[in-house]
């Protein structure tokens, strides 16, 4: 199943992600990672959601999201110029032998030791998915004690500043993707 | 002015125009129900059950137009008004539901009567909120009632702890007013659309409008009218369609889908063009997607974005209040008489008329469909509301009885909510005091929420109740026949004596098993001034025609035998399968042969058989005087 990065601006008040989250379950699609912070604004939480959809299916998430009532803004960055970030912390078994060789990756990912053991380092890592993805691969055969990572962070390039909540919202279907049996083809706003 | 949370829930109910609440007290929303005393403007009516309370409410917004307002406590009072919150979600009704909630201190203590209701609604609310803080609940409340009845309606449940009730704050009704910066009921679509609607609208040769809901909702029959009129286009409805046009219109086909009339689904089919104007293309409606309107463009008017491009993939899609975007298109629409198209729906329907049921004489056996088409006769001159249930009885209303008007039926149709219509229909008599408010209804699901007929006693309001008595599941028990070789397993139904039942509750209660005795039954009805509930004792082992198997393309119905074999008395029958294959077939109903039980008075006739006996278990339950000759 292709995956879809969609960005939402929400209302910081409580059951917020807890509305989100279960729109995403009752529709029957799947969340690949969610994260939420803070914004510039007070009073706006930015949500990150990569979900396994289509282009169609991701356009009836996005429908249904501009629904919820404290969701202010909705955006697609999957086909956009967009910078995708995750960290992850992992705890790699070392010993003398081997810590040098794992430094050597650590610096090859640009990653950094944040905690040195007699026989562990704890490693911070950010990039891509693909490249922590990548990280976790080439560290496996040391022997990884255990890995957190925080899921994906997205923001559009450009110097071109979205409003969190935009005062006109046009409805419009993208055309294409016939619908099958659950990737529908559908609409989304534009602003 | 200072006041406490529970009489601010009062003062902003009467500033949002409301008149009646339908609820239950306890514990939690105690404040609130002590403060009620001082507001005799609102008047409270105490139903027998939450569910009832919400249904209520459902059926006074659906019959008003207005926002309907049901009030139960924490817990279990709350969790008991899911059923009449999911209902209204799925039919687009609104309703605000008000709960109490334990004190602020106690929530995700598990406290006495603690349910997370928030929680539990989230999915069949089209807004909730926990109100923890007295200061919020007018502002609250506000959001509540604008949320429920703007954009595309449904419910918006507040739940409220009982401390906020019970402090006091600040009331300011202006302070108060609402501010949802993500809340954008009206959307608009881009000119680029309304061009290409018109480019299909202007070139289609078998054009057909999907009528819903949404017509009714935004009060758009008048524009749909000119919309058939000037283009000469067809109209099909959906079943919360029905009376959004009239149905003496010479526009309007009918009902369409899973029981609507074969011609309606068979112009659908060759159809080139379908205009859906407030409707959601549910399965029930479309059957096989993959072979639905093959040959169609699809234009769908819809407030929803999220219902575009749902099920049906749309050409065109117009975003917005119906009125406004068939006021923006109307001008533009060329005239055309669309002859051959005519031509070919009037050979199509022809076909049809002579399976209907109407057609059969009086044999001395009573149909449900006669029921219906009958009460239709004897109350069509009168302003009347019909509100029904759930199952077989619901699809003869929708087939025999003639709406002519927005808002003259009631009828669960998403969710398909059995126990829906007693409740529905005391809150639409509410709403329209001066109106008939007739209860059509199955022995099975007026079962569920009967009790309710002790708050119409209570309220001394008159309902008249008109019971399908076929002691059976009776839908469940066609789809048995139908696809589970006769099984009918857990269908056969006994109810009480329901004259006897409508006469506990010192009401009237009445019984009628002759077609030649429906119009002076209702006749009766109509002259008692209580709620008159009437059992009528009609065939057993009718079935709803014709009918799309659920999944089966929208044109391959199971027809009703024509005319002229059913003329052939004492013949095996067999139904039309869409494969070809024909099913097997009990004497139906229509063959007029013997049936003793239904023409014994409900309370004497068999009981339906003990499914403890092994034997029955497979047995065909109706035997009761039928023979079995195949």
């Amino acid at each position: 199943m292709p995956k879809h990065t969609l960005i939402a601006y929400v209302e910081d008040v409580p059951g917020v992600l807890n509305r989100v989250a279960s729109l995403f379950r009752r529709r029957n699609f799947n969340i690949d990672s969610l994260t939420v912070g803070r914004t510039e604004q007070a009073g706006v939480s930015r949500l990150t959601v990569v979900v396994d959809a289509t282009d169609a299916g991701a356009r009836i998430v996005e429908a249904n999201l501009y629904k919820l009532v404290n969701v202010l803004r909705v955006d697609d960055l999957t086909h956009k110029p967009a910078l995708n970030r995750e960290l992850g912390l992992v705890k790699v078994k070392v010993t003398a032998a081997t810590r040098s060789q794992v430094l050597e990756f650590v610096d090859m990912f640009r990653a950094r030791v944040v905690d040195v053991d007699e026989e562990s380092l704890v490693i911070e890592v950010t990039g891509t998915p693909e490249k922590i993805g990548k990280f976790e691969m080439v560290l496996r055969p040391y022997g990884i004690l255990e890995l957190v990572r925080t899921g994906s962070v997205s923001m559009a390039r450009g110097h071109d500043k979205l409003t969190a909540n935009p005062p006109l919202v046009r409805a419009e279907v993208r055309s294409g993707a016939a619908a099958d049996d659950h990737s529908h083809a559908g609409i989304s706003m534009s602003v | 002015m200072k006041l406490t949370g529970a009489e601010i829930i009062w003062e902003c109910l009467i500033r949002e125009g409301v008149d009646v609440v339908f609820g239950y007290p306890g514990g939690a929303i105690l404040p609130t129900y002590d403060a009620m005393t001082k507001y005799p403007q609102i008047h409270h009516v105490l139903t027998r059950h939450e569910q009832g309370a919400t249904h209520m409410a459902d059926g006074y917004a659906r019959a008003s137009g207005k926002v309907g307002v049901a009030i139960a406590t924490s817990g279990p009072g709350a969790t008991n008004m899911v059923t009449g919150i999911a209902t209204a979600m799925m039919d687009s009704s609104p309703i605000v539901c008000i709960t109490g909630q334990v004190g602020s201190r106690a929530l995700g203590t598990d406290a006495f009567q603690e349910t997370d209701v928030t929680g539990v609604t989230l999915p069949v609310t089209k807004h909730n909120y926990l109100v923890t803080k007295t200061a919020d609940i007018a502002r609250v409340i506000r959001e509540a009632f604008y949320i429920a009845k703007s954009g595309r309606p449904g419910p918006v449940l507040v739940d409220i702890t009982k401390d906020a009730q019970q402090l006091t704050a600040e009331f300011d009704w202006e302070a108060a007013a609402p501010k949802l910066p993500g809340y954008r009921p009206s959307l608009r679509a881009l000119p680029s659309e309304y061009e290409r609607a018109l480019e299909l609208i202007n070139s289609a040769k078998r054009p057909v409008i999907l009528a819903g809901q949404g017509i009714k909702l935004s009060g758009a029959t008048a524009q749909v009218l000119e919309l058939a009129d000037t283009a000469r286009i067809p109209i099909a409805v959906t079943l919360l369609g029905l009376g959004v046009v009239p149905a003496s219109s010479p526009f309007n086909l009918g009902m369409m889908g899973m029981h609507g009339e074969a011609w309606v689904n068979q112009a659908i089919q060759q159809a080139d063009l379908l205009i859906a104007l407030g409707m959601r293309f549910d399965d029930r409606v479309t059957g096989n997607l993959k072979t639905y309107a093959p040959h169609a463009k699809k234009i769908h008017v819809e407030i929803d974005p999220s219902e575009v491009n749902k099920n049906v993939h749309v050409d065109v899609p117009l975003i917005g209040d119906l009125r406004e975007v068939l006021e923006e298109l109307l001008p533009k629409v060329r005239t055309s008489d669309r002859g051959e198209w005519w031509a070919k729906i009037a050979e199509m329907k022809g076909d049809s008329a002579v399976r209907d049921i109407q057609a059969l004489p009086d044999n001395g056996h009573l149909y449900a469909a006669h029921v219906i088409n009958d009460l239709w006769r004897a109350t069509k001159d009168r302003e009347t509301i019909v509100v029904t249930d759930v199952g077989q009885h619901q699809m003869w209303e929708a087939q025999y009885y003639r709406h002519e008007k927005p808002r003259s039926l009631i009828t669960s149709g998403g969710l398909g909510t059995m126990g829906f219509a007693l409740p529905a229909a005391i809150g639409a008599k509410f709403a329209c005091p001066e109106k008939d408010v007739w209860v059509v209804v199955g022995d099975g699901g007026f079962q569920m929420t009967s009790c309710e007929l002790a708050t119409a006693e209570q309220e001394g309001i008159k309902v008249n109740v008109a019971i399908i008595n076929n002691a059976f599941l009776g839908m469940v028990r066609q789809w048995q026949e139908f696809f589970y070789e006769k099984r009918y397993a857990a269908t056969p139904m006994t109810g009480p004596d329901f004259v006897k039942l409508a006469e506990a509750y010192r009401l009237n209660g009445l019984r009628c098993d002759k077609r030649a005795e429906v119009n002076a039954t209702v006749k009766a009805t109509l002259a008692d001034k209580r709620t008159t509930v009437v059992d009528f004792v009609v065939e057993q082992e009718d079935a709803v025609f014709p009918m799309v198997p659920a999944g089966a393309d929208l044109d391959a119905m199971i027809r009703r035998p024509k005319r002229e074999i059913l003329a052939e008395s004492g013949a095996d029958k067999e139904w039309q399968m869409p494969n070809g294959e024909s099913a097997a077939v009990s004497e139906l109903a229509l063959t007029g042969g013997p049936s003793k039980a239904a023409s014994v008075p409900a309370a004497k006739r068999k009981p339906a058989p003990s499914l403890k006996k092994k034997s029955a278990r497979t047995a065909p339950v109706a035997k009761a005087g039928k023979s079995k000759r195949r």
